[in-house]
């Protein structure tokens, strides 16, 4: 087997300087009713790299890849190009072979693009401060929710109709257990933000609001009354961004006053990857800190003067506080916070800005052309790179159908929210820098001809 | 704008020890490397875009205007910062990597070649399912191989670490328990020997944690675990092999005991690669227990995620693990059940009997992980999988063997150990700790061992050293910890200074929790700071 370089030999030598007669010996504390005699049956046994590659192939070739086809999903997850470099710099086997950074006299590399990852997260999102990055964003959501919980000790968390409703259903899941109470809505199939609701909503007990920025629907408003209104009733306003490169055109939640801002990083560097590992990013003003989830990477000094980098602010977390930890989360998602800073370094402020730009153009241009298939209507009067048709017919079989085509046209709504019927008409098409002119045009003529 | 006013200055060079200071901070190959802050400025980009007016006009009034702040590097540039910063990290492919509880194991190449095939690394978790029958097929099949290698009933994929594998089996429990009407059961009882995330994972979900007490021997206490239970207990967190290195003897009939006072079990399954393919955790009564595939199933760690911890559930509690899962019907098709079609797919393979508690996660877990762990599962087999576990039990006895002369080892008298030995800061001259050994050890090359964990062994060495490591490999580490071990035994002060070769000596933590500097921020300008 060609991961385990022991020899037989070497096998019995060791066993020789350990004083045991054969490795059952080894295994001596196990049971005997628990030992298994050899190698469980009904499984295969070893392959070669040769035959594992083919059988991997095999199971990708069944899949319709978005790079091959006009595609146009978002809702969560989207297709951005990413630099080669990107790929090359994280396969780096000192950084993709590392662990956390527990010894930072060797683990400076990482503490350095921790720290880089935490500045550059802070200023795309507009907060004092973020950490060095969550599971995804739909968990740092739900951590976000559990925060304003401790600060402000109450129990009721308003949830916007906008908010990805995987990242409702994570919560709803939480809140069971936890004893919180969540007002949740359905998003409206219109052109308005249900802001003006959730201001109406927030009372003595409300600990925060939770708003998607721009929303499940592509739609983008103003957050500076709603963080206003949760200030003046001392709740807190969680914002969330599961489109990174939005805040390269679009002011960022912490200038418009939120106090958490979290967000999935995944459209920088990451790639689709199938909905997983992507990266939760989690920022916050500075006077919460210490109720934050997560590892921050600190700056420091060491014994000679050098400037240096740690984890820090560890009394928060489980391996110091236990069971009064601020949260259980113990990995963060290093390797794809990497991915996410190294793209960002490459775009720099003006490559941020050019590429959402260009994200916004792609997306008018195909909204103009979208809007002219006969009994489609565009939803959205603000949107950045994703905005929702109405189609005038159940959206989700007309997916599937234009798939068959070699078409991925969007998530529809019934995909997000089935049996809301509502809703049902609802297609959500996000147009990136990836998507050409003559992808348009292939899914406007394919959803004439499905709605002919 | 440049970012960089004050302009990079490098770090004092160090002195006194002979060797001349030099110009730029670096000592040949030992490159000091500035933050991307100081070195690129907003303007500078590494990537070129389509030439096109990009005016934007759906934006609202909300364009953003206000400088973000982000620098920007060349191409170029940007491979040099990182790789530069890449050569300041220990990693697996440089060497033994021992740390304790973690499992370093090598990270094979097939699986991120795989993972990186189009056909799993550019599909969208929204697809229509019809075109990600490949992608669900991994999930499948990876899924069938942790219920068989574990003797379980069922197994949650999605959740997306090992804690939140743990937050998932809790949430299991505790959901069955509401389902009987006993959500008055509200302790969770741990050992003191358990990772941190057991308890903050027991209290995140609403539970009371109580420690369980350790016998001398380094295992969970049996009769005071069993007097401790009763209709207030929902659970007891055990770690099998625990983190003292030793298969818990007494799980079967521990678990016998919990079940009889209507409690569940959760194993820990951080160590399961000590055991996997010679002991199934259901053999042993185990009701949950997460699976780190960064661990057992090599998926590389990264510098600190991202992990996987998919859930293998026992009959008792598979009915109510999480959304979505995956289920192959007879004509091959694999199927995502999702929150719509939960009830119907339940009525008609499970007579209605599947509850999920809901769903942990947007979308449906860690494919990237998925696709490396299956590669690794496939290239070892059933048979290479056993031989995992003998290895990795094999190596750490004979470090454990060749080093109990020199190192205290506490549970050495009780017989082998598991997948990792475990030493004590006994013996040590007075003043010196198990940090300084540690941090010896990085001088010889080595990362060092987990320190002070498990909290019930006094200045605890946990060294894991993994199948991976090949003889030679393991005899220079034993050297270089004997020769270490040794030198802190007889009181060399130069330990207390260590190390004295990385690209750091040791760094003030405490400065940096007392006054946190979390981000870089632009030095003010002089003429600004003197208004």
């Amino acid at each position: 087997m060609r991961y385990l370089p022991l020899t037989p030999a070497d096998r019995a030598e060791m066993l020789s300087v350990i004083g045991a007669s054969s490795i059952d010996d080894l295994f001596a504390d196990v049971p005997e009713a628990a030992r298994l005699d050899g190698p469980i049956r009904d499984l295969p046994g070893h392959a070669s790299e040769l035959a594992v590659e083919r059988h991997m192939t095999a199971l990708a070739r069944k899949n319709m890849v978005a790079g091959d086809v006009p595609f146009f999903l978002g809702a969560g997850a989207y297709r951005h190009h990413v630099p080669a470099s990107v790929d090359h710099l994280i396969q780096r086997g000192e950084f993709l072979t590392a662990y956390t950074p527990y010894q930072p006299e060797i683990a400076q590399g990482t503490l350095q693009m921790l720290f880089e990852f935490q500045t550059q997260v802070a200023s795309l999102l507009g907060t004092d401060v973020a950490n060095a990055s969550m599971y995804d964003g739909s968990t740092a959501c739900w951590e976000a929710i559990g925060m304003a919980r401790r600060i402000t000790r109450r129990g009721k968390a308003i949830l916007s109709g906008g908010l990805h409703p995987h990242y409702v259903s994570v919560a709803k899941t939480m809140a069971k257990y936890t004893g919180d109470v969540l007002d949740t809505a359905l998003p409206v199939l219109g052109a308005d933000t249900d802001i003006d609701a959730l201001i109406a909503k927030i009372d003595d007990e409300t600990s925060c609001v939770v708003v998607q920025y721009p929303d499940i629907l592509g739609r983008i408003a103003d957050l500076t009354p709603l963080a206003d209104a949760c200030h003046a009733k001392k709740a807190l306003l969680i914002a969330v961004v599961t489109e990174p490169v939005a805040l390269g055109a679009i002011r960022s939640p912490g200038e418009m006053d939120a106090d958490i801002v979290v967000g999935e990083g995944q459209s920088l560097g990451v790639g689709l990857q199938f909905g997983g590992p992507y990266v939760g990013l989690f920022g916050c003003k500075e006077k919460y800190l210490r109720q934050t989830p997560g590892r921050f990477c600190g700056q420091t000094v060491d014994a000679d003067g050098k400037r240096g980098f740690v984890l820090t602010l560890s009394t928060r977390e489980q391996h110091i506080r236990r069971e009064k930890a601020t949260s259980n989360i113990c990995t963060n998602s290093g390797l794809c916070a990497l991915a996410f800073s190294i793209h960002m370094t490459l775009l720099g402020e003006a490559g941020l800005r050019r590429l959402a730009g260009i994200n916004h153009a792609n997306a008018c241009r195909a909204a103009d052309r979208l809007a002219k298939v006969p009994g489609v209507r565009v939803v959205n009067d603000t949107f950045f790179n994703e905005f929702t048709l109405d189609i005038g017919k159940e959206a989700r079989p007309v997916v599937r159908a234009l798939a068959d085509r070699g078409v991925l046209a969007g998530v529809s709504l019934g995909r997000l929210y089935p049996g809301e019927d509502a809703l049902a008409n609802g297609l959500v098409v996000a147009v990136t820098e990836t998507v050409t002119d003559d992808d348009v045009e292939a899914l406007a003529t394919a959803l004439e001809e499905a709605l002919a | 704008m440049a970012l960089n006013q004050s302009g990079w200055r490098p770090s004092t060079p160090q002195q006194g020890d002979g060797a001349p200071a030099t110009f730029t901070g670096n000592r040949a190959l030992m490159l000091e490397e500035p933050l991307i802050f100081e070195i690129g400025s907003t303007e500078t980009t590494g990537v070129d875009f389509a030439a096109g007016d990009v005016a934007g006009s759906r934006l609202g009034d909300l364009t953003r205007t206000a400088p973000i702040g982000l620098a920007g590097l060349s191409e170029q540039e940007t491979v040099r910062h990182y790789t530069r910063l890449s050569r300041q990290n220990y990693a697996i492919d440089l060497g033994l990597f021992p740390l304790g509880s973690c499992t370093m194991k090598h990270n094979p190449r097939l699986n991120e070649k795989v993972a990186r095939l189009p056909g799993f690394a550019d599909v969208h978790p929204l697809q229509p399912v019809d075109t990600v029958q490949g992608a669900l097929g991994v999930i499948n099949e990876l899924a069938m191989w942790l219920i068989k290698l574990t003797g379980m009933y069922g197994v949650a994929m999605s959740p997306k670490a090992g804690a939140h594998g743990e937050l998932c089996g809790i949430l299991c429990i505790k959901a069955a328990l509401e389902k009987r009407g006993e959500g008055h059961r509200k302790v969770v009882l741990v050992p003191e020997s358990a990772h941190g995330t057991n308890p903050a994972t027991a209290a995140f979900a609403g539970f009371t944690v109580e420690d369980i007490p350790a016998t001398a021997d380094g295992r969970v206490d049996t009769a005071a675990l069993k007097a401790r239970l009763g209709p207030d207990v929902a659970a007891v967190m055990i770690t099998n092999p625990n983190t003292c290195g030793l298969f818990e003897r007494d799980l079967k009939e521990i678990s016998d005991a919990v079940h009889a006072a209507g409690g569940y079990v959760y194993c820990d399954g951080a160590n399961f690669n000590a055991i996997v393919g010679r002991v199934r955790p259901g053999d042993l009564g185990v009701d949950a227990m997460h699976i780190n595939l960064h661990k057992t199933f090599s998926t590389p760690h990264g510098g600190g995620g991202p992990g996987s911890g998919p859930v293998v559930l026992s009959e008792a509690l598979a009915p109510f693990g999480p959304l979505p899962f995956t289920a192959r019907t007879a004509d091959g098709y694999v199927h995502l059940i999702e929150e719509e079609r939960a009830e119907e797919f339940s009525n008609e393979h499970f007579d209605g009997t599947l509850d999920s508690f809901g769903r942990m996660t947007a979308f449906h877990g860690q494919m990237g992980m998925f696709t490396r762990a299956l590669a690794y599962i496939l290239s070892h087999g059933a048979d290479g999988l056993r031989q995992v576990a003998e290895d990795a039990v094999l190596n750490a006895n004979y470090v454990l063997r060749s080093l109990e002369d020199t190192l205290d080892a506490p549970f050495a008298a009780s017989g082998p150990c598991m997948h990792e030995a475990i030493f004590s800061d006994r013996g040590l001259a007075e003043g010196f700790s198990t940090i300084d050994v540690a941090k010896g050890l990085i001088d010889e090359g080595f990362h060092p061992m987990t320190m002070y964990f498990p909290l019930v062994v006094h200045g605890a060495m946990l060294v894991e050293p993994t199948e991976t490591e090949s003889k030679a490999a393991l005899d220079q580490f034993i050297g270089a910890l004997r020769s270490v071990a040794e030198r802190a035994k007889a009181g060399d002060m130069a330990l207390k200074t260590a190390p004295h070769f990385a690209p750091r000596a040791r760094l003030d933590e405490t400065l940096a929790a007392r006054k946190p500097v979390l981000r870089w921020k632009p030095p003010v300008a002089v003429a600004e700071a003197a208004e």
